[in-house]
């Protein structure tokens, strides 16, 4: 398989998550998004690590600080989720806008 | 000698400080009146050290000696120490210094027990030690410069203690404003001095002194007029003379210790310690004394008219810093050091016998006084002593110095600067003599006043009496016989004009003439006093009508205040307001207009913070595109390799 293949794949995933955080409003299903941007990433990582490693696939070695950030960043964005929902009963992000300058 | 006192010269200064911290941090809160004794316990240790210096010295034969405590700036060849140079001028000077500051706290002790404010006192009294004695310690011009201008700032802070009335703060600011052109004075000399011989330890620059003034003659005058119009400035001579009777505004006890017998001495000190520029400098010497002799007469003439027992004080004061310069100047500065150890204490003396006085009475105007002597004898006793030393009456401590300061004129061949000598002596006869009469003798003027009055407590009149046996012996003791006493011999290798040589055997007969002229002239003093202020004959009110305009010009005090008010003060307002116009249209509106750009800028980029988190990824989508098109090309050349 070319890697050109690998990429367009990896591409394709990256850009469904971009369009998700884009598009949806549910808090959960964007924070799902962006764990489809970060797999894409980790494909990404492991085709190019198999065709250019030169000293054992050091690329790969990345893909596994990537999973232990996402499943922290997912843990973190829950636990915010959670908080924003009690305070108020929403998952829609267009109305948490207490930010707003 | 098993222990070396001279090693510990910088404990003198030290432990001051010591208390000035204590009481400043602790006294407000736990020490209130305990912060007197504290100070007055520190300054008793520092006096009996300062002593036991003294006479370590005088032991040693008045070899000088330098100890230093640490490096404080080293540059390249340049260098300067915190150093102490213990010789016989600083050792007088620290014995003086010490022992009357001593004296001075046991006395405030009793004078500010009732004020509210005396933790602040018994920090700022020992601070003001401290900076006294590292003035008079200090072996190099930079380091003087420090204490010089720490007793300003105590100076300052003690003129206006009581601040919450106008008159103390008004007064303070004056003191504080005309110090600093006299401070100015002595940074352009030590900038001078530095410049011109690359150092400014005492030693290194007297060595040279003699050198340079060959070849360069004219900046050692110039250096040597610098230095001068910093002494005037702390030493309250024309021109910069009228801070110090407003200075009476502060507590008794710091006029007698700050302006009468320590600080406003710092610029005769200056002068004696720069004998050898001084030496050399020509025509400077000229101007140090007339400045000194004019300063003496006109002050003189102010003080006949006052009628606030405080002010006549100042005025005397300035008027015997002019006769301290006058000796300087016409080449005796054994004799100005002379008349400044035994002032010291006289004047001292005089004023904390007024201090008494205002304590009994809570007056100041003599107008209101009289008959004191009986309510109130030591300090009358001690009062009187002390007023016969200022008006020089033999055998009291002023007729020795001040005797031998005349005397120091006319042998030198400034006749005409002899005579305003003598002139200035009638006149201080005069107006002590009344002062004491108005204040003690006569009838009660004011019944009121008068049964209230009551004799100070002893912790108050033991140091009069202790001041006093010092005002009658200290002439004795330090300069019998006239020209070649004890103070003579143990200064003249610092200071004489020509270090070294042996002075010549002094001339009795014409000194003992010279004495009968200015006892006469003083006793006539005493006589015109006394027949008018005891005898009402001629009259003082018909005396004052008669001299018309003079007297007027007199009570206004030749109206310099007013002089220095419309000529100079409004110039300066003039100037101070331009440059405040300048800072708040210029300065302050640069940065005024640049805050109301930043709010601008800003108001207009709050809407870019809608809180909505679509907004943010979008922008973050958009960012990433961005970097895709730009490094695009890159990361294709990657893929293809």
């Amino acid at each position: 398989m070319p890697l050109a293949a690998f990429i367009a794949v990896s591409a394709a995933l990256f850009f469904i998550g971009v369009a998700g955080v884009l598009v949806r409003r549910n808090a959960v299903v964007i924070l799902m998004s962006v764990e489809l941007m970060l797999n894409a990433t980790n494909l990404a990582f492991v085709a190019f690590s198999r065709r250019l490693g030169v000293a054992g696939e050091r690329g790969s070695v990345f893909v596994v600080f990537i999973f232990v950030v996402a499943a922290a960043e997912v843990a973190v964005g829950l636990a915010i989720i959670l908080a924003a929902y009690r305070n108020r009963p929403t998952v829609d992000v267009d109305q948490l806008d207490e930010m707003k300058g | 000698m098993s222990v070396d006192v001279v090693g510990l010269v910088w404990l003198v200064p030290g432990i001051p400080l010591a208390a000035a911290i204590v009481n400043g941090l602790f006294g407000r809160r736990w020490l209130h009146r305990t912060t007197g004794v504290i100070a007055s316990v520190a300054l008793g240790l520092s006096a009996a050290l300062g002593l036991a210096i003294f006479f370590a010295v005088l032991a040693s034969g008045g070899q000088p000696r330098v100890v230093t405590l640490y490096e404080w700036i080293g540059v390249g060849d340049f260098r300067v120490d915190t150093a102490a140079l213990v010789d016989p001028l600083s050792a007088t000077m620290v014995a003086v210094v010490a022992g009357i500051s001593f004296l001075i706290h046991i006395f405030s002790i009793g004078y500010m027990e009732h004020d509210r404010g005396i933790h602040r006192f018994f920090t700022w009294l020992p601070l003001f030690v401290f900076f006294m004695l590292t003035l008079v310690l200090a072996d190099n011009y930079l380091l003087m410069f420090v204490g010089w201008e720490g007793v300003g700032l105590c100076s300052y802070l003690l003129i206006g203690f009581w601040f919450e009335k106008p008159a103390p703060y008004t007064a303070a600011n004056k003191a504080f404003w005309m110090n600093r052109i006299g401070d100015w004075g002595f940074t352009i000399g030590t900038i001078l001095t530095f410049l011109t011989f690359g150092s400014l330890n005492f030693h290194e620059v007297f060595d040279k002194v003699a050198g340079v003034a060959q070849t360069q003659p004219l900046t050692i005058t110039f250096i040597a007029l610098a230095f001068f119009l910093g002494a005037t400035g702390k030493s309250a001579q024309l021109p910069l003379y009228s801070w110090l009777p407003d200075a009476m505004e502060g507590p008794t006890p710091v006029s007698a210790l700050i302006h009468a017998a320590t600080m406003v001495t710092a610029g005769v000190y200056l002068v004696a310690r720069s004998t050898p520029i001084f030496a050399d400098a020509g025509s400077a010497l000229v101007v140090v004394g007339i400045v000194g002799a004019v300063t003496a007469l006109f002050a003189a003439t102010i003080a006949l008219v006052q009628v606030d027992i405080k002010r006549v004080l100042a005025y005397s004061t300035v008027s015997q810093l002019g006769y301290m310069f006058l000796a300087c100047g016409v080449g005796a500065p054994i004799a100005a050091i002379f008349h400044l150890a035994t002032h010291a204490f006289f004047k001292a003396l005089l004023f904390l016998g007024s201090g008494s006085v205002i304590h009994a009475t809570e007056e100041q105007d003599m107008r209101r006084m009289g008959g004191l002597r009986r309510k109130m004898p030591i300090t009358y006793w001690t009062f009187l002593l002390a007023g016969g030393a200022l008006a020089a009456i033999p055998p009291l401590a002023g007729f020795w110095s001040k005797d031998e300061i005349v005397g120091a004129a006319f042998t030198s061949g400034h006749q005409i600067l002899w005579s305003v000598g003598i002139g200035t002596g009638l006149l201080t006869a005069f107006y002590t003599t009344r002062m004491i009469y108005l204040t003690f003798h006569g009838e009660p003027r004011d019944h009121h006043l008068y049964d209230h009055a009551h004799e100070s407590p002893p912790v108050m009149t033991v140091p009069l009496m202790l001041l006093a046996a010092g005002a009658v012996l200290a002439g004795l003791v330090l300069g019998f016989p006239p020209d070649a006493g004890f103070i003579h011999r143990f200064l003249a290798g610092v200071v004489s004009a020509e270090a070294g040589q042996q002075p010549e055997a002094p001339n009795y007969v014409l000194i003992a003439v010279l004495a009968a002229v200015a006892v006469v002239a003083a006793l006539i003093g005493i006589g015109i006093g006394y027949a008018m202020y005891a005898r009402r004959r001629p009259d003082p009110a018909a005396v004052s009508r008669a001299a018309g305009p003079i007297y007027t010009l007199l009570v206004n005090k030749y109206f310099v205040d007013e002089l220095y008010d419309h000529r100079i003060i409004d110039g300066g307002r003039a100037l101070f307001g331009a440059a405040w116009a300048f800072d708040a249209h210029i300065i302050d509106g640069i940065v005024d207009r640049l805050a109301w750009l930043t709010a601008l800028i800003g108001s207009g980029l709050r809407r870019v913070q809608t809180g909505v988190v679509g907004n943010y990824a979008l922008s973050i989508a958009a960012g990433l595109l961005v970097l895709i098109v730009v490094y695009g090309g890159y990361a294709t050349g990657m893929l293809h390799r």
